[in-house]
Formats: structure tokens, sequence, C-alpha cells
């Protein structure tokens, strides 16, 4: 198993990478384009801004690059933020591989609920879809830290409710996102890495 | 929904944990990693390492720490104590720390706050408060672990901390910590009913029922403690089962 995490300027690589460790999987951070092309498997992770972080990646060509891989790609947080087709975080463009749009928790209707923002902190999981949650409960708790939410679609495959329901994971083709830290999830978490790697 | 935290907090001196604990199934008690990994198993949400070492290897033995303790926990953590730079914090979150906690430091220079959450992301950035009730009846910030009084009150540091860009308020009742009767629910309420971060209550939880009345009455989004967990007088598992009971939202 070749696994690759991409290194550019997000801020929780290395918890991933100690977190494969964790569950045994070796992984190999980043940024050559031929090594991420080769790759059986991809971690897009991402702690960060948005628009920094695309602009990062154009200048990069990673942008091109991570939107036609071929073989399953898993984003992390801002990872799946950033593979959606828009982010209201400094209005950037994303990658469009999932066509739903990244909104701010704060505009939301019912904001004014006196919910913080960012969320920070366990949340549950539901309507779990795809292989990627084999093995995790409907309902169970995530850690989630972050400001902006993928709204529902058509390729939500897990939802979660702060101020509104949102996309929690999402799912198409190939390509995975989840908004939530697997690396942080404690046990359920290292359980939806280790799926990722199955698949 | 979105639950209330519970976090451990682990005094940390050299590398070791300071405050002696009666872990009797535990290999080595003054281990950091292997008393965080316990609690993590026991259902903590977070933990927070507090490191009070005041010597020149201090950052060397810290993020070697926080190495380790990324490497064997599962859970989010935050690493503070005397942290006063861009470079340590780098440092820091490179060696898979999630948030660090600053203090003396950030009063003193209160752009530390803002440089920090310009580079790394409020999410990361933990502005800790230790706060006396004064006479008159106001909070009071204090420095360096409580030595040193202030003019400034609670309130205002937080407000302007937040607006700078802290992302979360850990905050240390002095009248009530070490006393087990219960956390300081006004100046906790104020604070979480009038900022838009989460408040971490801290100081003065003894029983399990104190838990419930400062996340019921002080409103604060989680709660710290430190020595009722290491001398197992309350156990986490055990309080957020009762929680649970109490209809708090918590994760089991």
């Amino acid at each position: 198993m070749n696994l690759v995490i991409i290194k550019y300027n997000a801020g929780n690589i290395q918890s991933v990478l100690y977190a494969l460790e964790r569950i045994g999987a070796e992984a190999k951070v980043t940024d050559n384009v031929n090594e991420i092309q080769r790759a059986d498997k991809v971690i897009f992770p991402g702690v960060g801004e948005a628009s920094s972080a695309m602009r990062y990646l154009k200048e990069r060509g990673l942008d091109m690059i991570i939107k036609n891989l071929q073989q399953p790609v898993l984003g992390i947080c801002l990872g799946m933020q950033l593979m959606c087709r828009f982010s209201e975080e400094n209005n950037v463009d994303c990658l469009n591989i999932f066509d739903e749009d990244v909104k701010y928790f704060g505009k939301a209707a019912g904001a004014a609920k006196q919910l913080k923002i960012p969320q920070i902190g366990w949340n549950n999981i539901y309507d779990l879809k795809t292989p990627l949650f084999n093995e995790v409960p409907d309902g169970s708790y995530a850690y989630f830290v972050h400001s902006y939410y993928a709204a529902l679609g058509e390729h939500t495959i897990a939802t979660t409710d702060y101020i509104l329901p949102y996309s929690s994971a999402l799912h198409k083709n190939n390509f995975y996102g989840v908004q939530f830290h697997p690396e942080k999830s404690a046990g359920k978490g290292e359980q939806i890495l280790k799926n990722f790697i199955a698949i | 929904m979105l639950t209330k935290r519970i976090i451990p907090c682990l005094d940390i001196k050299d590398g070791r944990t300071v405050k002696g604990t009666n872990f009797v199934n535990l290999r080595d008690a003054g281990d950091p990693v292997e008393l965080g990994a316990l609690y993590a198993k026991e259902g903590a949400d977070e933990l927070v390492f507090l490191d009070i070492t005041a010597t020149v290897e201090k950052r060397k033995t810290l993020s070697e720490l926080a190495n380790r303790i990324s490497h064997h926990i599962n859970i989010p953590f935050t690493v503070g104590g005397g942290i006063g730079s861009v470079q340590d914090v780098s440092v820091l979150l490179q060696n898979g720390a999630d948030k660090i906690s600053v203090n003396t430091a950030a009063y003193k220079n209160p752009q530390l706050v803002n440089e920090l959450a310009k580079e790394f992301g409020s999410q990361c950035v933990v502005l800790a408060i230790d706060t006396k009730k004064e006479e008159d009846g106001e909070w009071y910030v204090y420095l360096n672990g409580g030595r040193t009084k202030t003019g400034t009150k609670c309130f205002e540091w937080a407000k302007q901390a937040v607006e700078l860009g802290a992302g979360e308020i850990l905050l240390t009742s002095m009248n009530h910590d070490g006393t087990k009767q219960g956390f300081a629910l006004d100046i906790t309420r104020i604070l979480s009913e009038q900022l838009p971060v989460p408040v971490i209550a801290s100081g003065g939880g003894g029983t399990m029922e104190h838990f419930v009345t400062v996340f019921e009455e002080g409103k604060a989004d989680a709660a710290l403690a430190a020595s009722i967990f290491h001398f197992k007088e309350i156990s986490i598992t055990g309080l957020k089962q009762y929680l649970f009971s109490k209809e708090v939202e918590v994760r089991l």
C-alpha cells in the first residue's frame, strides 16, 4: 500500500501522519506530483484558510493534479471544503469535485440561537453511507473544528446538525471528504481511516 | 448535538506529571503520555498539558512531549505554559499539538494573540486567564501563575483577546481552585454568554453535581479539572454517565 499525504500550507498534516502510524499504516508526506499520481491512496488534509490554500495549490499546479486523480482520495476538514465548488471563506473558487458550496455558519438562518462559531468539539454524524463508515454506528461522535460548512446535496454521505443540518461527509466516484477530524476522533475516527485504507 | 466537554489537565515538569496520582494500574503514573492515554480511553474529550518547567531546556522537552503524545493519543490536546512567541507555537504544532494556550505573555503583548491567530488560525489559540474576585466584587486578571495582580478586569481582557483572535477561553477562578466547592458560575456565565467563543471553566470542581451546575448555570462549553481525576475521586467514565443521566449532552 502506497499511501500519500499531500503536503501544502495546511496545519494538521503531522497529526494525520501520526494517526496513520497509530493504526499501523505508513504514509509519505509529499508535494511531488509524480509521487501523488503514483500513490494507491491519497489523503488531502487541512486546517487553515481556503483562499490562501487554493492559491498555494494553484501556484504549484496541484489543483489540477488533485482534481484528476483516479485512485481513492480522502479530504479532511479544509481538504474536503477545497474539494467543493466554491467557498464563502474569502469567496474563492475551489476544485469543483463536489458541486456543493461551502458557506459561513454565521450567515445561516438561525445563527442567532447563541451557538458559537467556530463549532469546536464532538458532534454526531448520522445517515452514514458508503463503506467509509463500515462498523461506525449511526450517530457516532466525531471531533469538529470549523466555521464554514458544506451544504447538504446529492453527494452527502454523513449529516451533522449545528445551527442547521449540513454535510459532514461527501462522496463522488473515487473522492471522499470528511468535515470532522478522523485523526482526532478517538476509536471511531481510527475506524474511518482504516475503512478508507481498505477501500 | 455538540456536546459539553470534560478535560483533564496534567501539570508537567521536565517532561513528567507533577501532582501525584493513585493510579495503581499504571506502569508509570509520572508519564504524561501513559496517563493521558488512560484518560482518553476512559472518555476524556480533550487533554490539556500545562508545562511548569522553568529551565532553558524547556522548549525541547515540551516539543518532544507533544510529539510523543500525538503518536499515542487519539483525541485533541492543548499544550500550555510559558509560550511566548510564534516560533514556540510553530514547533509545538509541527509536533502534533492541536492547540496551544497563552496566558501572561499574551497579556503583556496582546499582539501575540493576533499574530498567532493570523499564522495558525483562531481555532488553535486558547487564551488562559487566571482570575480572582476581589472585595469590590469585580473579577481581576492575575499573571505568572496567579502571583501577580493586575488592575484589568477579566471580562475586558477576555473580550479584547477574542477580538484579537483568541478562539477559546480557559478561565480559572483562583477563588475556587483547589477548594472542591464548585466552579465560579457568575464569571463563567458572563464570558460564555457575552463572547462568541467557547469557554472552558476551571477551578473548584469537587463533585459530579458541580459539573452539572457549571454547564447548566455557568453555561460553560467545557469543564477542566486535575486532582479529582488524578486521585480517582471522580472517574471520567462515571462523570460522563452521571451528566448523561442529568440530560447534559455528552459523548459516551
